[in-house]
């Protein structure tokens, strides 16, 4: 076991390396043009330029512009999006006090959605899969049909409509749509129910995926032989679903969950903006349509990050499930 | 004559699909003694394994039409409620199955499965199941029981995890034992350990066994009496010697002549059955061996055989008369002594 976690570990390292080299090839060598004048942004003065060029080490060789930039993907203090390279000029402030005001919001949202689709998403998946073509399972996979194919943007909309403008003029009362009031904590932002039409907006798109994904692993696993085995011992039907057959079934499920999670706490963008959270989505919205280029380097290492790191952690998760990984 | 353990009476079992109804088993009855060894031969798709996974309970009436009695000390286990009949498997009726490596649950250490199956049935708790499933790991000849409880299935061998199924089958003390080609996915010499395992197990748990396969050499020596099933019915019935000395079916004859013998001339060719097994939907009329069989005349094409014994235990359904199984298996089907 020990030696597989150490494989992982460097494999995540070297990820990482792969990551850094490639980004930094798009962001600095690719494009045409000046990259000082790129990093400043809006805000173009001589002396800026000038700082950045000093900053950047654009008159120093390849390797020393490289290693500025690789060192915001080591995670150390002082070194991750450290200011040097990662400095937002437009606004006079370093990326990383932009983005880290802003990852509790992205966090909430992220662990708030993440409970809400396993918790829809799960017990309908598992009951379709042991009630298969019953009328449960065909309306849970209609259910899902439509989570899957409806977009993100028309879901947060939709839903922005019925359950905030429509429950206004219906019943004089709605649940919060717009945004985090300044003067709020986050605590009180959640229990006032702020996040409740996002949690569910982003809820219903995962859950369908995991309600399709549980009802195919959990119905391909119960024709397992082991299965039949547990059945002839004369176990409980209910601990042979259980034990049994989702023990095996929820495996790929626990991998798949610890990626859209980390997928998410890179920033749930589209929600973000409609729901006009002050997250790192909405963060990598506005950098984008500002120009602001270290903004987007910023959350572009930021996300990369989460899925390289969520990546061993659902090795080793999965590992500690499934006995026969432990030893590849 | 003692009471026997288990009846099966005209039973039948028929699945329903797509396609049209599947007469998986069809009027099979038969009984097994207290101690005894059955061998049930067959080709896949004779309906051997079906038969025995409906005594089991594991093919219910959600599944297929079944009809037919099942007897098992004296209760109908068709007609069991279906806790009672959970009560029955695992504990009193074990069934072990093909593929070892598949049958095992690959997550759950060797040893929990096994105290499972004791939990499951006896109220104890969790350390004495385990020394329990230790004990019987030891039983089956698993060496370092101990250290092997913990491990898991694909830590073991494919001997080894068949000697596993074998002690979880055998950790109630049942009084039947079902085994469902417990040796075709092993290897020959791990074959030959396997079955003298059983064999000693049998003596030493009291328990009756029945043995399932399409290896006539498997039960020639493990075996007292042996069931020939074909198309979803019994078509010979007898102990060893009727079989292998005398048998009486044509099916029967073409198995003994496609297995080779280490005493036959070299030279001489194996003969397979001409022809394919029948489809069990739009099962042939008659005899539904009579497409291939050599011997067929016209009653074989329109009248069913029944099952009727020739001397006292051995029964055959052919329409042959006696005289003629008698001649044809001396002139050609010959197993040298």
């Amino acid at each position: 076991m020990g030696r597989y976690l150490i494989r992982r570990a460097l494999f995540l390292v070297l990820v990482l390396v792969i990551v850094s080299l490639l980004t930094f090839t798009i962001f600095f060598k690719l494009p045409a043009g000046d990259p000082a004048r790129r990093v400043a942004g809006r805000v173009i003065t001589p002396e800026t330029l000038v700082a950045i060029r000093h900053n950047l080490g654009l008159d120093k060789p390849l390797w020393v512009q490289y290693g500025r930039f690789a060192k915001g993907l080591v995670p150390w203090p002082g070194l991750f999006l450290n200011k040097q390279v990662y400095f937002n000029y437009a606004n006079n402030v370093p990326v990383s006090e932009e983005i880290y005001r802003r990852l509790p919001v992205t966090i909430t949202l992220a662990i708030g959605a993440s409970i809400a689709w396993l918790l829809i998403g799960l017990p309908i998946g598992i009951v379709s899969a042991i009630r298969r073509r019953s009328l449960f399972d065909r309306a849970g996979m209609l259910f899902a049909l439509f989570g899957v194919s409806a977009p993100i943007f028309w879901l947060a909309y939709v839903m922005l409509y019925i359950f905030w403008f429509k429950f206004q003029q219906w019943f004089g009362w709605s649940l919060p749509g717009s945004g985090l009031p300044t003067g709020e904590s986050l605590m009180q932002s959640v229990l006032r129910g702020r996040f409740l039409l996002p949690w569910f907006a982003l809820a219903l798109s995962f859950a369908a995926f995991y309600t399709r994904m549980v009802r195919g692993n959990l119905i391909e696993t119960m024709s397992e032989d082991y299965i039949r085995t547990a059945r002839a011992k004369g176990l409980a039907e209910r601990r042979v679903v259980f034990r049994h057959g989702l023990r095996a079934a929820l495996t790929p499920v626990v991998t798949m969950f610890g990626l859209d999670l980390a997928t998410l706490l890179g920033g749930a963008l589209i929600t973000e903006t409609v729901f006009n959270l002050p997250g790192i989505g909405q963060y990598t919205y506005n950098s984008v349509t500002s120009s602001n280029f270290p903004g987007i380097m910023g959350v572009t290492v930021l996300a990369s990050f989460f899925i390289v790191v969520a990546n061993l952690v659902v090795d080793i998760v999965y590992a500690f499930l499934d006995p026969r990984v432990r030893y590849t | 004559m003692p009471e026997p353990l288990l009846e099966v009476k005209d039973l039948r079992v028929h699945f329903p699909t797509e396609d049209g109804l599947v007469k998986a088993v069809d009027g099979v009855s038969f009984s097994l003694q207290p101690g005894e060894t059955l061998g049930v031969v067959g080709e896949s798709g004779s309906g051997k394994s079906v038969t025995f996974l409906t005594v089991m309970g594991l093919i219910t009436s959600s599944q297929a039409v079944i009809e037919g009695e099942v007897i098992f000390q004296g209760q109908d286990l068709l007609k069991l409620p279906k806790d009672e009949m959970r009560n029955i498997r695992g504990s009193k009726i074990s069934m072990i199955f093909q593929d070892p490596m598949t049958s095992l649950h690959p997550f759950y250490k060797v040893g929990y499965q096994i105290a499972e199956a004791i939990r499951t049935h006896q109220d104890v708790g969790k350390k004495e199941a385990h020394d329990q499933s230790v004990e019987m790991l030891r039983r089956v000849g698993i060496p370092k029981p101990e250290e092997r409880a913990d491990q898991y299935p694909h830590e073991f061998s494919g001997g080894m995890r068949q000697r596993a199924m074998i002690a979880m089958a055998l950790s109630l003390n049942p009084d039947m034992l079902i085994a469902d080609e417990p040796t075709t996915a092993l290897d020959v010499t791990v074959q030959a350990q396997i079955l003298d395992l059983v064999d000693r197990l049998r003596a030493e748990f009291n328990a009756s066994v029945v043995i399932i396969t399409h290896d006539l050499g498997v039960v020639a020596e493990h075996c007292d009496d042996i069931q020939v099933m074909y198309a979803g019915k019994i078509v010979e019935f007898g102990d060893r010697r009727d079989i292998y000395y005398g048998s009486h079916h044509p099916y029967t004859w073409g198995l003994l002549r496609s297995i080779s013998r280490l005493d036959s001339a070299s030279k001489e060719r194996l003969q397979p059955i001409k022809g394919l097994p029948p489809s069990l939907i739009y099962v042939p009329p008659g005899c539904a061996f009579h497409p291939r069989c050599p011997y067929v005349f016209d009653r074989c094409r329109t009248e069913i055989p029944r099952l009727l014994p020739t001397d006292g235990h051995h029964a055959s359904a052919c329409h042959l008369t006696l005289a003629d199984k008698e001649r044809i298996f001396q002139g050609e089907v010959v197993v040298r002594r």
